[in-house]
């Protein structure tokens, strides 16, 4: 059985009415911008891209032109405000692969952003021992590292429900932080100085990538962002992202339509965490340095009020979100100092009052998107007497 | 390039670094203090892990908030023995009147947990019931309550630990195996031993446990069979809360000097995973899972020589026991147990 067949509806009053109940929900979940993704979706294929192509080329002259009221200058640096913006979006985009697709939430992800920073700097840096290769490189290897402790980490817990994997990535975060301490080639608060950047000298032989010029990374880093999301993009419409969200809206009745549910549950996370074990190479190379004292749990809990901010599942709400989550103690320089208890008390407000966030995900669950929504909604015009309700939902959850 | 880098990456594997050591002797030497100190950790972690396996029990989700109710309590028992000008050094008092201050100390904890545990539940979870949200839903608001209360402590009493106070001087009682055993391990164990034990019997016998054990089985049924649903999980975080007071007036006693915004973090993590240790939703598995925890926790902490090395040897063993059996040693779940 193929997941690409999309699946017979036959309802029956019951679950005609239960059809009703959920269109009625989803135009509830329209966001702060009713009718936006509408619009959007309205437009031509052509003026979409135009429209795509401005806001790109708008995206990369940020840096220059440092709009007023927008930057956050004077207080920080706005080349290097947004260099860390987009480290953040970076993040939020592996990690809304993780909790917005697949729906398992991740509450250590900022262990795999710790590896991926690690890798950079224990390859790079004169002040470790080992073998030094170029900054670049380090970039897929801190991927493939990150990959590596995501299987393995991913593998025992997956198989349960997902409670666990939030309390076994809720330790790993820590324990990677311990382990960053205690364990001496790791070098603790000392940590790695002068990690390396990419190569390439200006015309006064002044590196490009210097710790100090926010611009080169941040470009940098939205080219990255710009590539994952394409590839994000891709991956949400292929089968492999039909899974996903088919495991994240029901998981039993995904195992039983035959998607092999923990395959795909392995595959979502160890993709989250190689996105964040790029995006913590990147974080290592723009500031430089790494030590133990940069990922704590709460820059964890940043992470997902980032995804959920910005609207789960949704990967332009996700570069939002994380922007966002860099941008507003950048820029807002008083409550810079209450950012973890603003964002956690932001979390539960959107969850009760916003589940959608800013900008809220299509509920796409079959495989051509809009052609097959809309083809649903006008067979369900003329709804057949009478037949089953195919996808019951789950039973167990025991939270209603 | 890659032909030069994959061998001598291989060479920079950090062999002969000695991270790891094990410190057979020490182990040995320090065995039954360890054991001892491991069995009182251990009932701390019991307590705590009995508000996450109800909670569990009975809504089927982690309480990630469980960890700040305990932190409350902390600050209950500190705010209360300042207010009775305890200091760092135990304060030579007759023994009525220790036992006068720590109760009074252990009331005001277990009032202001298991207040800190009804909002919880009213702020976290019930909108989301109301509102049948999905399960992340019911996450993801409980850790970002967790951590608003969190970083609301951390706002008002800063970022460090405050000062330690100690309630009084242990005094050894009796001697094993040449290891003396003081009255604080005594008391801290004999008194979560007792609480569990009245727990235990709570939802074994009376009206209300066998309420919350008609909802952790079948919450719809229930309610047909005239059970308060709200009433019961309003109840079961209560409980949790009253076992989490009296564990941070443990802890306290325990480690003066662990008060401080983000101390029930990492025990919130030890006692979850004494909670599936022992089988999570099972209350007398969460007694096992705690001393189990503990012993664990604190060998691990001899033989690799560092205290840090306990956080890690508890999670070691939760993913351990997930891998292995992970319904825990004893398995069966609240509702399941016998009326």
């Amino acid at each position: 059985m193929s997941t690409t067949d999309g699946p017979t509806l036959i309802p029956d009053d019951a679950s005609a009415q239960e059809i009703a109940d959920r269109e009625a929900k989803m135009r509830r979940r329209k966001g702060w911008f009713p009718g936006l993704s509408d619009r959007w979706n309205a437009l031509p294929r052509q003026t979409q891209w135009l429209i795509l192509i401005v806001v790109v080329v708008l995206a990369y002259l940020l840096p220059i032109l440092n709009p007023p009221l927008i930057t956050t200058e004077p207080g920080n640096n706005w080349q290097i405000a947004l260099a860390q913006m987009s480290v953040y979006a970076l993040v939020a985009v592996g990690l809304n692969v993780v909790v917005g697709y697949a729906g398992l939430l991740d509450l250590g992800y900022v262990a795999f952003f710790a590896l991926g920073s690690y890798t950079a700097a224990m390859f790079t840096s004169p002040d470790s021992p080992y073998v030094h290769i170029p900054y670049l490189w380090t970039l897929p290897l801190a991927m493939a590292v990150a990959m590596f402790f995501g299987v393995v980490l991913g593998v025992p817990t997956l198989r349960l429900r997902g409670d666990y994997l939030a309390i076994v990535t809720l330790g790993f975060g820590e324990i990677v932080r311990i382990l960053a301490t205690i364990i001496p080639a790791m070098k603790g608060q000392v940590g790695f100085q002068n990690v390396g950047h990419p190569p390439g000298t200006d015309s006064s032989g002044q590196p490009i990538f210097l710790n100090s010029s926010g611009t080169p990374w941040y470009w940098l880093t939205l080219t990255i962002i710009i590539v994952v999301l394409l590839a994000a993009g891709n991956l949400e419409r292929s089968r492999v992202g039909r899974a996903w969200i088919a495991i994240r809206e029901d998981e039993d009745a995904a195992e039983i339509m035959g998607v092999p549910t923990f395959k795909y549950k392995v595959w979502a996370f160890a993709i989250g965490a190689s996105v964040g074990g790029l995006s913590g190479a990147l974080f290592a190379g723009q500031v430089g340095f790494v030590n133990n004292q940069k990922f704590d749990i709460a820059t964890s809990i940043l992470f997902v009020a980032a995804v959920v901010m910005g609207g789960t599942g949704n990967k332009v709400g996700a570069v939002l979100g994380g922007s966002l989550v860099a941008y507003i103690p950048l820029r807002f320089t008083a409550i810079a100092e209450f950012k973890y208890l603003i964002f956690g008390a932001a979390l539960v407000i959107i969850m009760i009052f916003r589940p959608g966030g800013l900008l809220p995900a299509r509920q796409s669950l079959l495989a051509y998107g809009r052609l097959a929504y809309n083809k649903l909604k006008g067979a369900m015009g003329d709804i057949p007497a009478s037949g089953k309700v195919v996808l019951e939902p789950g039973k167990g959850s025991g939270n209603e | 390039m890659i032909s030069e880098v994959i061998p001598s990456l291989l060479h920079s594997v950090p062999v002969d670094d000695t991270w790891i050591t094990f410190d057979v002797n020490s182990f040995t030497q320090n065995f039954w203090s360890s054991t001892f100190d491991g069995l009182t950790f251990g009932a701390i972690y019991a307590l705590v892990a009995l508000g996450y396996t109800l909670v569990y029990g009975v809504l089927n989700l982690i309480n990630f908030a469980h960890s700040e109710v305990f932190i409350t309590g902390c600050y209950g028992v500190f705010f209360t023995l300042s207010a009775l000008n305890f200091g760092p050094s135990a304060p030579r008092l007759a023994f009525w009147a220790i036992v006068g201050n720590l109760v009074l100390a252990l009331i005001v904890a277990i009032i202001a947990s298991a207040l800190m545990a009804v909002i919880v539940e009213r702020v976290a979870y019930k909108p989301l019931r109301q509102r049948k949200a999905p399960r992340l839903a019911f996450l993801i608001t409980a850790i970002g309550v967790s951590f608003a209360i969190q970083y609301t402590i951390y706002w008002w009493r800063g970022p460090s630990p405050e000062a330690a106070l100690t309630m009084f001087r242990p005094a050894a009682i009796f001697d094993v195996f040449g290891t003396i055993v003081d009255s604080q391990q005594v008391v801290i164990v004999i008194a979560a031993i007792i609480l569990m034990i009245a727990t235990d019997q709570f939802i074994r016998r009376s009206r209300t446990g066998r309420g919350i054990r008609a909802v952790a089985q079948d919450p719809d049924t229930a309610t047909l069979m005239g059970v308060n649903k709200e009433k019961i999980i309003v109840t079961t975080f209560i409980i949790g809360g009253i076992l989490a007071g009296a564990a941070a007036l443990f802890y306290v006693m325990k480690i003066p000097s662990g008060v401080q915004y983000n101390g029930g973090f990492i025990l919130g993590v030890k006692a979850f995973a004494a909670a599936v240790l022992g089988g999570i939703g099972n209350v007398r598995g969460a007694l096992l899972g705690g001393l189990l925890i503990g012993l664990i926790g604190n060998y691990g902490q001899v033989l690799l020589g560092s205290s840090q090395w306990t956080d890690v040897v508890a999670f070691v063993v939760l993913v351990l026991v997930l891998i292995v059996r992970p319904e825990g040693v004893l398995g069966s779940s609240l509702g399941k147990s016998k009326a």
